[in-house]
């Protein structure tokens, strides 16, 4: 177990080392904090008028969830570049020898890369989560919202993860890692657009979808075939990777 | 009668196969390796030496055959046998952004080696290897040598009984070559090592056995003492304007055999470091048998290496290992 830790800091420690996850930071916090400023905005706009509500929406549903479901959406785009990288750039650099002359196991590996981006993804959320919390400076929020929301987002965050590692140990490319994974996050986050019109169709592609299971969490509601969703998707994933990197051992 | 030593095999390669689609890269390659060896693996480009060492390494799984290391088997223990070898790839497995030190510190982790042992295992290693103060040094900003001895460091650092070295002074400067050779011995010494090179004199100078690879299987293999006795025991090569009897030339002393090769050539065969050459060079001028050519015929590594590589259909041949 220890091997792992080893993988999956040496991943992180790199993963920082490269400008790219800098700028990924930069970038995604800038296009955030701009939704959430426009958001609290128009809040303030409103919040006149919805004093004089009974059981009026919140802050924390105008401004907080909305930014945490858009976030996802930016992260669509965002970490399939975070993700690329960690096995078709060490097969394109060579250095996966070192990985597989060492004692250490394919799982061991495919899960020390996944814990060292995912170590990543859990900076980004918690750069995200610093603006909502810092509405706890003049007001209240519904904690409890905003926890089911990071969580929701985390999830979110893993499962993308995942599908990248897959994608990533596929190719020697980073950049055609980017792509592919981009392509699939893309369609399962959409897969529910078509079939609306046919009863069980839509039904089943609806299960199937990222945005839908997510769109429960930021509302609040955790339920465990949402968590068991993102769970066995990112171990489906992972596994696969595992299976990929035996593949090639066996077949060269 | 000399005791026979105790060989304590630390390697050992049997009948491997691997095909690459319809290709076939190793066809029954049979390996054995001690401690205190420090075999060579010559080969042509593609004669498959490269796939070998991964199959060896388990960086490649083998169509056919097993590999044991230290006496764990490579595919039912292979947590074990792979904690007993260390590999430099042809090439490096660098993480350019990181320091020697940084790097150094993740790989003897990955080899399993204790938290609190490890500043200890990477000072040694790098000793070894020339590389005291390069710690804090960018791996990226090291010129070609270094960035070598930091994949040696790499290779030693969990102290393997087996290191396996894939042409590692390619691209070295003469100074480095020289210390990289000299640590190879050294490594010879309480490792058992494989050097991979197509570098002939390397082979003559470092290692203690040779085996010659083409078309995935082993075509020579030989101890280098024996071999060193097979190339020096020599020939004269002769040609003479007016050619005696070959009785004659037989009886010159120190000649042991004469074979002639026609046009008033011959080849005199002599014992090892008695040549004859003065003797056979009277003799003819004594005889009156105009004598054109004296050249001593030395077979060198490379020309048995190239013998075997270049035929048509290599006969497989084994000598004394």
């Amino acid at each position: 177990m220890g091997v792992v830790w080893t993988i999956a800091a040496r991943e992180l420690r790199s993963l920082f080392l490269s400008p790219l996850a800098w700028t990924v930071l930069g970038v995604v916090q800038l296009i955030l904090a701009y939704l959430f400023l426009a958001q609290l905005d128009s809040y303030m706009q409103f919040a006149a008028q919805l004093a004089l509500l009974e059981n009026a929406p919140g802050v924390t549903d105008i401004v907080v969830s909305p930014v945490i479901g858009d976030a996802a959406v930016v992260l669509l785009l965002a970490s399939p570049l975070v993700t690329m990288r960690l096995l078709a750039e060490e097969r394109r650099a060579r250095t996966l020898p070192l990985l597989y002359t060492a004692p250490v196991s394919m799982t061991e590996i495919v899960a020390g890369k996944y814990l060292g981006v995912m170590g990543f993804m859990l900076v980004l959320v918690g750069l995200i989560a610093l603006m909502p919390l810092s509405l706890l400076a003049g007001g209240s929020l519904d904690l409890g919202k905003l926890a089911a929301g990071l969580l929701g987002l985390t999830l979110v965050l893993g499962a993308f993860a995942a599908a990248g590692l897959f994608m990533s140990s596929l190719t020697a490319q980073p950049v055609v890692a980017a792509v592919s994974t981009f392509g699939l996050l893309l369609l399962v986050w959409i897969i529910d657009w078509a079939g609306a019109s046919r009863e069980g169709l839509g039904d089943a592609l609806a299960r199937l979808s990222l945005l839908r299971h997510y769109e429960n969490l930021v509302k609040g509601i955790v339920s465990t075939a949402d968590l068991a969703y993102y769970l066995l998707f990112i171990l489906f994933f992972l596994g696969l990777a595992v299976r990929r990197l035996d593949a090639e051992r066996m077949g060269g | 009668m000399i005791p026979v030593m105790e060989r304590e095999v630390l390697l050992r390669a049997e009948g491997l196969y691997r095909w690459y689609g319809e290709r076939c890269a190793v066809a029954g390659l049979d390996l054995e390796l001690a401690r205190g060896d420090v075999l060579g693996l010559l080969g042509p480009n593609g004669a498959g030496k490269t796939t070998t060492l991964h199959m060896l390494t388990g960086n490649l799984a083998p169509s056919a055959g097993r590999v044991t290391v230290a006496g764990h088997d490579l595919l039912d223990a292979p947590r074990a046998a792979k904690a007993a070898i260390g590999y430099l790839p042809e090439q490096p497995p660098l993480y350019r952004e990181l320091t020697v030190g940084e790097y150094l510190r993740y790989c003897a982790r990955l080899n399993g080696i204790a938290r609190a042992r490890v500043g200890e295992a990477v000072r040694r290693a790098m000793a070894r290897c020339g590389l005291e103060g390069m710690e804090r040094r960018l791996i990226g900003n090291l010129s070609k040598g270094y960035q070598q001895r930091v994949g040696i460091a790499q290779a030693i650092i969990h102290v393997p009984p087996v290191v396996i070295l894939d042409e590692p002074t390619v691209g070295l400067d003469p100074i480095q070559i020289r210390e990289i050779r000299e640590l190879v011995r050294e490594l010879g010494r309480d490792h058992a090592v494989i050097l991979s090179t197509h570098i002939l004199p390397e082979v003559q100078m470092v290692c203690s056995r040779v085996e010659i690879i083409h078309r995935g299987r082993i075509v020579w293999s030989a101890a280098m003492d024996a071999l060193e006795r097979e190339l020096a025991a020599g020939a004269l090569l002769v040609r003479l304007a007016r050619p005696p009897a070959p009785e004659a030339l037989a009886g010159i002393p120190g000649v042991e055999a004469v074979e002639p090769l026609g046009e008033g050539r011959f080849r005199l065969r002599h014992a090892a470091g008695a040549s004859p050459a003065e003797a056979v060079a009277e003799a003819a001028v004594r005889g009156g048998w105009g004598l054109l050519e004296l050249t001593p015929e030395r077979r060198s590594l490379e020309q048995v290496f190239v013998e075997l590589t270049t035929a048509e259909e290599p006969g497989a041949r084994r000598e004394a290992a």
